[in-house]
């Protein structure tokens, strides 16, 4: 097993953000259909579709979950989220009925991170959203493990596409773990290899002196 | 939509999920930075009008600016902090002296902090036993004092502890001690061979 070194913030775990992760910022980024309850002076240069000058109380819009979730107030006097439709009563039961049939990649990759900061908004189906998110987790774990733990040196990217950006996370320490422990039974574990990252930068290297 | 440009250095950096440290991009740091300077000032602006004409609807506006400059600072944290880690990265693979082509991609501050982190790592090391512990050597379980390598590119003369000089031409092989050798293998100018 190659010795990491490079550490990155890990993305945080339900609820929660981690202020430094870049996954984390990089799904707060997803947009969401959002209602306003109030105006917005000088503002109307945002909503590309009207000429306003400020955005009225009562418009539609698309806004990034980070602005979202700074703005909600729960006392709802300055916006409303709407759900998008993954997480809506429709799309909940085709999940509860079969999770593996789904493409998750295809559903917004981040379908469990985005569906727990959903949570934040005080929809009354919260109780059902989170239910849902658990019993898809579960019912598609087995498959994930499975499949990380038993394909050795082989192309991956069949088992790996329907999968959301969490559960490729854990396909991916799965397979590092495989790779880890038959290069052990091989007796390669002792065996000092030049690190992945200078050869990485060596190959980047070579491709910037090409013309 | 406010906070583009965050976003993309943030993109440019996931990009290169393997830990490498792509080109410091003054140019985005600074574009963000003016953005928030203009924020900042619509914002105070309104809050004057605000508190001297007791005009509570700018409040909203007010707030959706002061997120978009909180979201702004959290991205420029994480694009500098996770470049840092990067860095840290280039010591241990590296070693403490790091090729032209990478040190070109750090601006001035992190050159400095790479320094300062060396010096921490190598007063550290000293700090331990008797007379120092190397802890960048020996990642993987070391099985023998002595290892078998073969030269993978020419890299000229080495010499070794009891002044014997070893000319490491490609493809050449040598039955060499595994701590002075370690290094040069991380690097891949030398390979390990397994009997």
């Amino acid at each position: 097993m190659d010795t990491q070194s490079y550490f990155p913030v890990q993305a945080g775990v339900g609820m929660e953000e981690n202020f430094l992760s870049l996954d984390d910022i990089l799904l707060s980024h997803e947009r969401l259909p959002v209602r306003t309850e109030c105006t917005f002076p000088r503002l109307g240069y945002l909503e590309k579709s009207s000429d306003a000058h400020d955005i009225a109380e009562g418009s539609k819009m698309e806004l990034p979950l980070w602005l979202s979730k700074g703005l909600y107030e729960r006392k709802r006097r300055v916006l409303s989220v709407e759900l998008p439709k993954v997480y809506r009563e429709g799309w909940r039961t085709v999940f509860n009925a079969d999770p593996n049939v789904v493409d998750l990649h295809k559903m917004g990759p981040y379908y469990y991170s985005l569906g727990s900061q959903m949570l934040h908004f005080d929809s009354p189906e919260n109780p059902d959203i989170a239910g849902t998110l658990l019993q898809t987790f579960i019912g598609r774990f087995r498959r994930t493990m499975d499949s990380s733990q038993n394909a050795y040196n082989e192309d991956t990217s069949a088992l790996v596409e329907r999968l959301d950006s969490l559960e490729k996370g854990l396909f991916r320490s799965g397979q590092s773990g495989l790779n880890g422990f038959q290069s052990w039974e091989k007796g390669q574990a002792t065996q000092i290899t030049a690190s992945s990252l200078v050869l990485n930068y060596r190959k980047r290297k070579i491709n910037d002196l090409q013309p | 939509m406010f906070c583009e440009k965050a976003i993309e250095l943030i993109r440019e950096l996931q990009r290169m999920s393997d830990g490498q440290l792509p080109a410091f991009n003054e140019d985005g740091l600074r574009q963000i930075l003016q953005e928030m300077e203009s924020l900042y000032e619509q914002n105070q602006s309104d809050v004057n009008e605000a508190k001297s004409d007791g005009r509570a609807e700018l409040i909203p506006s007010i707030k959706l600016r002061h997120c978009c400059l909180l979201r702004n600072q959290r991205c420029v944290a994480a694009y500098l902090y996770d470049r840092l880690l990067r860095i840290r990265a280039l010591r241990w693979e590296y070693g403490s002296v790091l090729p032209a082509n990478v040190r070109f991609h750090m601006c001035a501050e992190e050159l400095q902090w790479f320094s300062q982190y060396k010096k921490s790592l190598a007063s550290f090391m000293r700090s331990l036993g008797a007379d120092g512990l190397d802890i960048t050597q020996d990642m993987k379980p070391p099985k023998s004092l002595y290892i078998e390598v073969r030269c993978l590119k020419d890299h000229g003369e080495f010499e070794i502890d009891d002044g014997t000089v070893i000319l490491l031409k490609k493809n050449s092989q040598h039955f060499l001690p595994r701590w002075k050798c370690e290094q040069l293998i991380r690097q891949g100018v030398l390979e390990h061979v397994m009997s």
